[in-house]
């Protein structure tokens, strides 16, 4: 079979995108580097472009190394358009904090990371990826040098990231060993149920910790909050996003389909983590003072949340955590840009100092309104619909659990409205308006009307999922 | 009428223009309004020639059909459902909408809500016309919703009037209580048939033996049935619809006389294969219907304010189109509303006129001789009047006779004497309204003058149809019975004797309160009268005391109870919620604690984790605790 390179096409455009971001942020005078945020914008719709046109292009390379089918398409799709938004809605604050060319390159590079993750087909392309992804997002949590929580967030990641990646590689070397192969469809063939040695459930154990990690899941979730809170605003929308929505369809592919023969084994533990990552993440977000940690907390409630498509373990299953991930990219996307301009014009990511929001920029605390309460789960927006077709698929196995992710979602509207009480009741200490640029709005009507579509209209996405998740299982 | 689904989308367009855009501009609000509900009208006008041109659909609608959501077991559409009854209802509602919008502009002039008025006008014709055109229950349902929150909105309008306030939470909360069993009823539907599509309903409801027995079936339509008794005033949820008129008095002829009231027996007639289908179910309805009737009929000729009495004649005659409904005349019933709707708004926009220039002074008593200064809303009022109370060859006449002759062929004769009755009261009460207050000696303190022609201009094109929209169902000329009808079309013979009978009983009542209020000048008979039959009377004008009926209930029963359960409350419930709030909002404080900051302790628990993970994995049989914990295949 000759070499497709159509199968490539979205890695190869955005790759070049990176070196050519690179090298320009390196020539381009200083005056013209503000040029490079509508570049990075152009090149990530153009890859979106390609990927929603090749989205019936099947098959794999290298032997099944790289698989392209309308499952990772799919992610693909959902992690360009996070960069999109992310790149489009915050120029302004990365403007503020005076880095450009590097900042841009990291971000298509760490983009890069999740296309090849959403793609791996055996353990070295999805350690690839995974590594590209988050070395990547070191450099860019520390990419404000002279921001003193920036930096030590950078440094925390780096070691905390490290030891994850040696848990997943120890994990994945054990697999090796006992199965002799790192194709993850052919390891379906050989770990057949009934015949499971001690070694392979030590390495489920360690696989589970370094995604995990990854997906921040409880009791691996604590570099999260400090990463979330000390890094740059949109460094933390894409990190909570696409780094999670990536290492969820790796984890997908590996367990669901690689490891399906021990799911008996892995679905409990699963469900435990994931009851304790919802009820941590929501109890702890409770106290918080900081909308960032806030956010942080919440984002780890609702990878408890997605973990529950794991437990159900089968096609509806991975429906439902697409379906989640995608609608969370608008939700979080919206939040945390609302958080960057705001943090442009007062300095202060301080719950309290939302105070009247709603007076001075009723756009950012709509905005911001809306995405909280699709997080809650509060119909019609989207992350009711979303919640809905996750806790379904397990409601007959597990009741425990989804009546769990219930009564966390109740939890959760509380300190999602306390935040909402703040914007609209209290009095602002001053009254300037804050405004609001083009292309900031732009992503602000596109995260809202994203999530109030979705949650009045599911069909078509749903549709789309389900012919993606379809696809998941034909290898 | 492919297009008929921009009917309901363009008022909900001007909605959402009035109130993010044209606000602060009252005229262009009220052109906004007034130009998409005619463009609504035109749109509405097209559809109902096309259907009406077209044979095919005397037996299948047009259904279009999007998929909302779904899943295993529950599928959702949206959609339009267009035959002739839907084509029928969303013509008139349009037409009476627009005129309803058109005479506000005269009316509403100068409030400080003129605007919003506009804006929840616009609501409410999209909620009702997307009522109507939906294709299964649940759509239904949610605009059914919208239309009781169009409704709330409307009666409190003037929301610095105490009355005002109380009666919107009336109507509301009335609706609500009769919303519930009707949602129990969908929900019931939804269970044992699997669908709440309103054509595969009709498929499957005829054999419903496959799927539930004759009981189940009974509780299903009284459940569905309780819905419409809310919303469309039936007896003994009424008590809403009277307190209403305290809303402007274009609402009360949009909504509370044409439109929204009558979405109940719509819905009926909608459904009517689920009522069909169980005999005791269809005596329900016909036997409210006939009751209500008669009893608003009652409670109408003692009343003294004008909108009131207008009030109580709609209840009595929604009693009639339920009772058509219960006989299983889908066509009586709903000729009846289609002629009903173009009186009743031509009556309440005529009593808008008279108040508007009476400054909002409401006893018929205090009225008289209005004729002379307001010649066109005084004569519109008498065509009205004599529609209403059936005199041919006004509009009334010919649907009242069909409902009549509907409940005589098939044999319900009680009920058929009640509804002649309540004929021969209705003419006598709507008559002894229009004789004191338009005829008659000229009150000196009144100072009438004629309304604008934005007023009287609405006012006449209603006279028009409120004669000439009955000609298109007489017997000479069918066409309603053969476009509208459940099952199969069916034409009663005429019946000259019972003509002759509603007749007579309609110019007796006539006679009657020509008699006791025009021709006794100082009215001491009829004064009499009331004083003979003292206890009745006070009885009667008090409305057979069912508000306070209602009142001692909530007073005593709900009250008390819930004067118990507000401790159990405060005690028990608020102590569990602030103790679980209290154990939370604690734990979370203490988890914080383990957040140190410190790298070195975020990497003891990683591999801590790691290995009790591991151990409790090694040490535990999957199979066990799959029972415990679920997921047990």
């Amino acid at each position: 079979m000759p070499f497709d390179y159509r199968l490539l096409t979205i890695e190869m455009i955005v790759a070049a995108l990176g070196l050519i971001v690179l090298v320009l942020g390196l020539i381009a005078p200083e005056n013209k580097q503000k040029g490079l945020g509508p570049l990075t914008v152009m090149g990530f719709l153009g890859a979106l472009a390609a990927a929603m046109v090749l989205w019936n292009t099947q098959g794999t390379l290298f032997d099944g190394m790289f698989v392209v089918d309308k499952y990772a398409a799919f992610f693909k799709i959902l992690c360009l358009s996070a960069a999109v938004l992310v790149t489009l809605g915050c120029t302004q604050y990365v403007r503020n904090m005076g880095v450009h060319g590097e900042y841009y390159a990291m971000i298509v590079f760490a983009a890069l990371g999740m296309c090849v993750m959403a793609s791996a087909g055996d353990f070295i392309t999805l350690y690839l990826g995974l590594e590209l992804m988050t070395i990547a997002f070191i450099i860019l949590v520390a990419v404000n040098k002279r921001d003193g929580k920036a930096v030590e967030a950078g440094m925390k990641y780096l070691v905390l990231a490290g030891l994850s990646s040696a848990a997943l590689l120890y994990g994945l070397s054990l697999v090796y060993g006992m199965t002799g192969t790192i194709m993850i469809y052919d390891i379906a063939r050989l770990v057949a149920a009934g015949s499971i040695s001690p070694v392979l459930i030590f390495a489920l154990v360690l696989l589970v910790a370094g995604l995990g990690f990854k997906v921040s899941v409880v009791p691996f979730h604590m570099w999260a909050p400090d990463i979330y809170h000390g890094a740059p605003t949109p460094v933390t929308a894409f990190l909570a996003v696409g780094s999670k929505a990536a290492s969820f369809a790796v984890l997908l592919r590996l367990f669901v389909a690689g490891l399906a023969g021990m799911a008996g084994t892995w679905i409990m533990p699963v469900a435990v983590l994931a009851a304790l990552t919802m009820v941590i993440g929501n109890l702890l977000a409770i106290p918080q003072t900081n909308i960032k940690r806030m956010l942080a907390y919440s984002s780890i409630a609702q990878a408890g949340y997605i973990l529950v498509g794991l437990v159900a373990a089968n096609e509806s299953g991975i429906k439902g955590v697409m379906f989640y991930s995608f609608l969370y990219v608008f939700a979080t996307m919206g939040a945390f840009v609302v958080v960057a301009a705001v943090y442009n014009k007062i300095k202060s990511e301080e719950i309290a100092d939302y105070a009247g929001l709603a007076q001075r920029a009723p756009l950012l605390a709509a905005v911001l309104t809306i995405s909280m309460l699709s997080m809650a789960g509060i119909p019609p927006l989207a992350g009711f619909v979303g919640k809905f077709y996750l806790f379904k698929t397990i409601i007959s196995g597990y009741f425990w659990l989804a009546l769990l992710g219930l009564i966390m979602s109740m939890i959760s509207v509380y300190y999602y409205l306390r935040v909402c009480l703040v914007m609209y009741r209290d009095d602002p200490k001053e009254n300037t308006p804050i405004e609001v640029s083009g292309a900031v709005a732009v992503v602000l009507l596109v995260a809202m009307i994203g999530t109030m579509v979705i949650g009045i209209y599911p069909g078509p996405l749903s549709e789309v999922v389900n012919t993606a998740a379809g696809t998941f299982f034909l290898h | 009428m492919h297009h008929a689904w921009l009917v309901p989308l363009l008022p909900a367009l001007s909605f959402l223009v009035i109130v993010f855009i044209t606000r602060p501009r009252p005229k262009l609000s009220a052109a906004v309004s007034i130009a998409c509900m005619l463009g609504s009208f035109a749109l509405a006008a097209l559809a109902a020639y096309g259907v009406f041109t077209d044979n095919h659909f005397q037996h299948r609608p047009l259904i279009y059909d999007v998929h909302w959501f779904g899943m295993q077991g529950l599928n959702v559409d949206v959609g339009i459902y267009l035959d002739p009854s839907s084509a029928m209802m969303i013509f008139m509602v349009t037409m009476v909408a627009s005129l309803v919008q058109i005479y506000s502009t005269g009316y509403m002039k100068g409030d400080p809500g003129y605007p919003v008025f506009f804006s929840y006008l616009s609501l409410f014709a999209a909620a009702m016309l997307g009522l109507i055109l939906s294709s299964n229950l649940l759509q239904m349902f949610i605009f059914w919703e919208l239309v009781g929150l169009c409704s709330y909105l409307l009666i409190g309008f003037y929301s610095h009037k105490i009355s005002a306030r109380e009666a919107a939470k009336k109507a509301f909360i009335t609706c609500r209580v009769a919303d519930f069993a009707l949602l129990l009823g969908m929900l019931a539907i939804q269970i044992i048939f699997g669908t709440l599509n309103l054509d595969e309903l009709s498929e499957i409801m005829p054999h419903f033996e496959n799927y539930t027995t004759a009981g189940m079936m009974t509780l299903i339509a009284v459940l569905v049935f309780i819905g419409p008794v809310g919303k469309s005033g039936q007896f003994p949820l009424h008590v809403w619809l009277p307190d209403a008129m305290e809303g402007p008095t274009p609402v009360s002829a949009l909504i509370h006389a044409a439109t929204m009231v009558v979405a109940g027996v719509y819905l009926v007639g909608r459904t009517m294969f689920l009522f069909t289908e169980v005999e005791p179910a269809m005596h329900l309805v016909a036997v409210t219907g006939a009751f209500t009737a008669f009893f608003a009929a009652t409670i109408a000729i003692t009343q003294r304010e004008i909108k009131r009495i207008l009030a109580y004649s709609t209840v009595s005659q929604l009693g009639y189109m339920m009772l058509a409904l219960g006989v299983g005349s889908l066509t009586a019933s709903f000729f009846h509303l289609w002629t009903h709707a173009f009186f009743k708004a031509l009556m309440f926009l005529g009593a808008g006129s008279v108040l508007h220039a009476l400054h909002h002074k409401a006893d018929v008593w205090e009225m008289g001789g209005l004729i002379k200064k307001m010649p066109v809303t005084g004569w519109t009022f008498v065509v009205g009047g004599l529609a209403i109370a059936g005199i041919p060859p006004f509009a009334g006449f010919w649907s009242k006779d069909e409902i009549l002759l509907a409940t005589f062929l098939e044999g319900h004769y009680v009920l058929f004497a009640l509804a002649s009755c309540t004929a021969f009261l209705t003419a006598f009460y709507i008559w002894r309204m229009i004789f004191l207050a338009f005829f008659g000696a000229e009150k000196p303190e009144n100072h009438p003058h004629e309304s604008p022609g934005s007023m009287t201009g609405p006012l006449l094109v209603l006279a028009v149809m409120a004669t000439a929209a009955g000609l298109i169902g007489t017997p000479g000329n069918p066409l309603w019975q053969n476009w509208i009808f459940f099952g199969h079309p069916h034409h009663g013979e005429p019946n000259i004797p019972i003509m002759l009978i509603s007749t007579a009983l309609a110019a007796a009542g006539i006679g009657l309160a020509y008699l006791l209020y025009l021709k006794d000048k100082d009215k001491a008979n009829a004064r009499a009268l009331a004083g003979m039959f003292r206890p009745v009377y006070k009885l009667i004008y008090n409305k057979y005391y069912v508000d306070e009926l209602y009142l001692w209930f909530n007073r005593k029963i709900v009250d008390g109870s819930a004067r118990m359960t507000y401790l159990f409350d405060i005690y028990v419930v608020d102590g569990i919620v602030n103790g679980v709030g209290a154990v939370t909002k604690g734990l979370g404080q203490n988890l914080r604690c383990v957040q140190t900051g410190k790298m070195q302790t975020y990497a003891l628990v990683f591999f801590l984790a790691v290995l009790v993970i591991t151990v409790a994995l090694a040490f535990t049989d999957s199979s066990s605790t799959a029972l415990v914990m679920g997921g047990a295949k």
